[in-house]
């Protein structure tokens, strides 16, 4: 059996992806299955998971100008990358770009997390708190709380933020760090 | 070379790290087998350099230069035949630190080739106002509202007529570890809260400060749904 193996049938099928498009549609941030399935709770859950995963395929099929994609735990409409330069001149306004320091600091976090300062600072070799507070502001990264060693320094993690600006659906995402180790010899 | 190519060259280095892992790319040299002479000798040339172009340069770099000047000393000694089993090499460590510095650089620049919303990706834009239009407005507010009510509360606290004996110690850092962790623990907490626990001035005093160096530090931020009304502060992120 295939993994989304409830058959729907022509119509009713239809009407239930309009209804689930249109709840993506008007949301503001990915929204989450779960929170689907709360909404249109007199449907059967596995109805709706192979609807989305039908509309998901739709738009990959279309091949056009948005995607349908699964992001921090929940769907979302995105614009292809293809577009990206239209966009932007449409909005008039240069996309904020994260400095490479501020990339390498996030790039400790994100892959070390939960990390104190000083173990960004060690790998980098450089003092992060300029970038570090860049990342606080801009939300990308978080206090996760205190290391329960002497001192208790801050932890750092990255946030729900993170994974929408980076496109990811969750940390086990990222590319593991392996493949960016040179190939020993 | 004019000391505006220099300046240009120079900018691109995120580290000492960074200059290092350049010069041993621009060198064609084996990162497991750097020849110290000679990178240290570039790398002190690159500092020298950015020092007389006045460059703003971090402590870090004198740092690793001391690092490999050691490490050079460190070679030229000659090693008895009983401890040449155990003797490491003197560059071992630095190699490790090169190397993981590398990891994250590369992982660096594969975040940046991702798909990042805002530049390569675009989400619908949302109107802020048509939002949480019945949710309570609240306002991220700045110093001054502190200020104003931190003077509000030492009026209802403070009785200057009585004379303080200090017993107890307390520091900045002190106060601003337990207001973390009581923010961590209760999620938000209000100004007068943090501030009313304190039972004399001294103590007063560093509440607020701590606050205020938290905000400055963006570790929290403080809210207000009216001109003096409740000041709630929670942690930010």
């Amino acid at each position: 059996m295939e993994p989304y193996g409830y058959a729907l049938r022509g119509e009713r099928m239809d009407n239930l992806k309009s209804v689930i498009e249109t709840l993506i549609f008007v949301s503001e941030t990915p929204l989450a299955e779960a929170k689907i399935k709360e909404v249109l709770q007199d449907i059967h859950e596995g109805e709706i998971s192979s609807a989305i995963h039908a509309l998901v395929q739709e738009y990959e099929q279309r091949n056009g100008g948005i995607f349908l994609r699964k992001i921090a735990g929940g769907y979302q409409f995105r614009t292809s990358e293809d577009t990206a330069l239209w966009v932007q001149k449409l909005r008039g306004q240069k996309p904020a770009v994260l400095s490479a320091a501020a990339m390498e600091t996030l790039a400790v976090i994100a892959y070390r997390q939960p990390v104190m300062k000083a173990d960004i600072e060690k790998v980098r070799g450089v003092d992060v708190s300029g970038s570090l507070r860049g990342l606080l502001e801009k939300n990308l990264v978080r206090i996760m709380g205190r290391k329960n060693v002497p001192g208790r320094p801050i932890i750092y993690g990255t946030t729900r933020i993170f994974l929408e600006t980076f496109g990811l659906n969750s940390l086990s995402d990222l590319p593991t760090l392996s493949e960016f180790k040179e190939l020993e010899e | 070379m004019t000391s505006e190519a220099y300046e240009i060259k120079l900018d691109i280095f995120e580290g000492p790290l960074d200059l290092l892992l350049y010069l041993i790319k621009k060198n064609e040299v084996d990162i497991y087998d750097i020849p110290i002479a000679l990178i240290t000798r570039q790398y002190i040339q690159y500092i020298d350099a950015m020092q007389s172009l006045n460059l703003d340069l971090a402590g870090e770099y004198l740092v690793l230069a001391a690092t490999l000047t050691h490490i050079k000393s460190r070679m030229l000694l000659p090693v008895s035949d009983e401890d040449e089993a155990e003797e490491e090499d003197p560059r071992e460590e630095l190699v490790k630190q090169l190397l993981e510095y590398k990891t994250f650089k590369e992982a660096a620049l594969g975040l940046d080739r991702m798909k990042i919303l805002g530049r390569d990706v675009f989400g619908r834009d949302y109107a802020e106002d048509d939002l949480g239009a019945d949710e309570q407005i609240i306002r991220e507010i700045g110093i001054f509202e502190l200020v104003e009510a931190f003077r509000r509360m030492s009026r209802d606290t403070g009785r200057s007529d009585l004379m303080e004996i200090d017993i107890e110690k307390i520091s900045l850092s002190d106060r601003i570890n337990e207001i973390v962790d009581e923010l961590e623990k209760m999620g938000e907490r209000t100004f007068t809260d943090l501030l009313g626990e304190s039972s004399n001035r001294r103590r007063l005093i560093y509440t607020f400060l701590a606050i205020l160096e938290l905000m400055k530090l963006r570790i929290i931020k403080a809210y207000q749904s009216v001109p003096y009304g409740t000041i709630r502060v929670c942690l930010a992120g």
